[in-house]
């Protein structure tokens, strides 16, 4: 770089605010960071992924000698050392809670990932290739579309069998749909920008053009759709579990504690329907204001999406 | 306009045939249908006689033509557990889930509208951010979840409702108002940023201009505008509830379209399960060109663009 001056590098030199500045900047930017959705999301991580360290017991296996549907600790008749009562097996209701949290977020992220993934793909290609496999990428997404998606995954799930991998997969498949969408039409005026066409006047190929041009400015608005689809998937992944055709007993999942504590309303056991659907509730509540927080910031335009 | 029907027509045929196809290569893909069809345990013998009795012996071709051209003529196959053609139990139930539908529909416009239009009127007061947080717990709090909540509450403490079945207004109470929370929330935004948009044009200012009290100018003239589009998802919300409700109408025994599929799902009642996704897949795509003809018909411009 023969024409990078003295100058230029003292003037370089002068704009690189240092160390001050750097720590300066990152100030800034945790101040910006959302308070509230952070709150919730960060205990849940943890919790999730120190799992194993913070049960009092085994989330699959009875408490030896413990009664069955025993109330939470501040009731009658409750069992001292589970604090947030037992099921009908005298499972503890808290380390199935925690372990279930762990079950929640992999698949809330990996179906995320999943469906982020096969649509920007597809998105991408059709908005960038054009022609008939834009027709046919997105006649696909328009007959996957048609049907509720609830629906589809449950017609899944009941042909490929139950396991927290194919519930992953699963949802992917489903929820691809609307990244595919979304990121075609961007791409398609990404095409129509300079550097684009220079690029390609520079003889880059098409694979090159996609990675380096097109896939770094479609990010945000994939970012912000995965932020927004989590929660989606989550609630998904509960609805599964709750009808049976989810994460397999006796793994604990949300949903699946929620299909067993159902039996047991009617003579009022609440804390088995009313614990997991507010774990459900809090986490997907965080995913939805971390999403707006990321949307407006990221990128103003996607505020109606 | 005949040129619109026609193309957007045969767009709607080309996916009901990509949906037929995807229904027919995952059963095949994700193991022998036979398995599905026969009582386990069976013999070969067995086997080999209900695979060629359905068919599945012959090429994959043949068997997507035959599958293809039964969905055509509305044959979906024949339930094993009630021995009845899978059109017919579905059609009896669907006036079930209609009237669910329509409840749920009624609730969510009964919540999401005026909450909506109130939000848009009076962008960033205490009402708009009322709004905001009711649209953020429509979509945080599973509907289902609410669901048993209020049977909790309001059958098992309360002892005021019924806990499930179907009869008077008193059973509809609660499935509809679990199975139209989740769209009040989306009709909310919807009503608000469409009221918005509205309210931004040139011809509410001149309404504005032309003198005309604030709630005219809000009721007769944006009002009406808005409120086309929020008519369209209402519209395809009627839909996907009446197809889509299955956990609500299980926690409620509310014998509709879902519930069949769940007991589809635990019958191993497999032709059951491909009818009723399909039947699903039709009604939704026959409504969505219903609605594309329909805007076009209104907005020339659309013809025209697309």
């Amino acid at each position: 770089m023969a024409y990078v001056t003295e100058q230029t590098r003292a003037a370089l030199g002068a704009a690189s605010p240092g160390w001050a500045g750097l720590r300066r900047r990152w100030l800034r930017f945790a101040g910006q960071l959302p308070v509230v959705p952070l709150a919730i999301l960060v205990p849940f991580v943890l919790v999730a992924v120190f799992a194993n360290a913070i049960a009092p017991f085994d989330p699959t296996d009875p408490i030896p000698g413990a009664k069955i549907f025993a109330p939470p600790f501040w009731a009658e008749g409750a069992n001292p050392t589970a604090r947030l009562g037992t099921d009908f097996q005298g499972r503890d209701v808290l380390s199935r809670l925690i372990f279930g949290a762990r079950v929640s977020l992999i698949v809330g992220v990996m179906g995320t990932v999943v469906a982020g993934g096969i649509g920007t793909t597809l998105g991408i290609l059709a908005g960038y290739l054009g022609g008939w496999v834009d027709q046919v990428i997105m006649r696909i997404t328009d007959a996957w579309l048609a049907l509720p998606a609830l629906v589809f995954a449950i017609f899944l799930a009941t042909m490929v069998g139950p396991s927290m991998w194919n519930i992953i997969v699963i949802l992917g498949a489903v929820y691809w749909t609307r990244y595919a969408r979304v990121i075609r039409g961007e791409v398609l005026s990404l095409r129509e920008r300079e550097f684009v066409k220079l690029s390609e006047i520079a003889g880059a190929s098409s694979a090159r053009v996609i990675l380096r041009h097109v896939l770094p400015n479609v990010l945000n608005s994939a970012m912000v759709l995965a932020s927004l689809t989590i929660g989606v998937v989550i609630i998904a992944e509960a609805s599964l579990s709750f009808l049976g055709v989810g994460v397999p007993p006796p793994e604990p999942a949300w949903g699946s504690m929620l299909a067993d504590g159902r039996s047991m309303l009617m003579v009022g056991d609440w804390w088995l329907t009313v614990f997991p659907g507010l774990c459900i509730m809090m986490v997907v509540l965080a995913t939805q204001l971390l999403g707006d927080w990321l949307r407006i910031r990221l990128d103003p335009q996607l505020r109606n999406l | 306009m005949a040129r619109f029907i026609i193309r957007r027509t045969l767009y709607a045929l080309v996916t009901l045939l990509i949906l037929s196809l995807t229904i027919f290569m995952v059963i095949r893909l994700t193991g022998d249908p036979v398995t599905l069809l026969a009582e386990p345990g069976a013999h070969a013998e067995d086997l080999d006689r209900i695979r060629a009795e359905w068919g599945l012996d012959r090429s994959w071709p043949v068997q997507y033509l035959t599958f293809a051209k039964n969905v055509f003529t509305g044959d979906l196959g024949k339930s094993f557990n009630y021995d009845m053609p899978v059109s017919t139990l579905y059609f009896q139930r669907l006036p079930n889930s209609l009237e669910l539908a329509l409840a749920a529909t009624l609730i969510s416009f009964l919540i999401g509208i005026p909450a909506g239009l109130i939000s848009a009127v009076k962008v960033n007061s205490v009402w708009d951010n009322t709004g905001k947080v009711i649209a953020l717990f429509g979509l945080a709090v599973p509907g289902f979840w609410l669901g048993l909540v209020m049977i909790l509450v309001f059958s098992v403490w309360l002892g005021w409702l019924p806990t499930s079945g179907q009869g008077s207004w008193q059973h509809l109470i609660m499935p509809a108002v679990a199975l139209g929370w989740y769209f009040a929330a989306s009709l909310l935004r919807l009503t608000r940023s469409s009221m918005l948009e509205v309210l931004r044009s040139e011809y509410i200012k001149l309404a504005r201009l032309k003198g005309l009290p604030g709630y005219v100018v809000i009721a007769v003239h944006a009002f009406k505008n808005a409120l086309i589009p929020v008519l369209t998802l209402a519209g395809v919300n009627l839909v996907v509830m009446i197809n889509a409700a299955v956990i609500i109408e299980v926690i409620f025994a509310w014998p509709g379209i879902g519930r069949l599929l769940y007991e589809g799902i635990f019958q191993r009642d497999f032709p059951l399960v491909q009818g009723v996704v399909m039947e699903a897949g039709i009604m939704i795509v026959v409504i969505n060109l219903t609605i594309d003809i329909l805007y076009a018909y209104i907005d020339p411009r659309i013809r025209l663009t697309r």
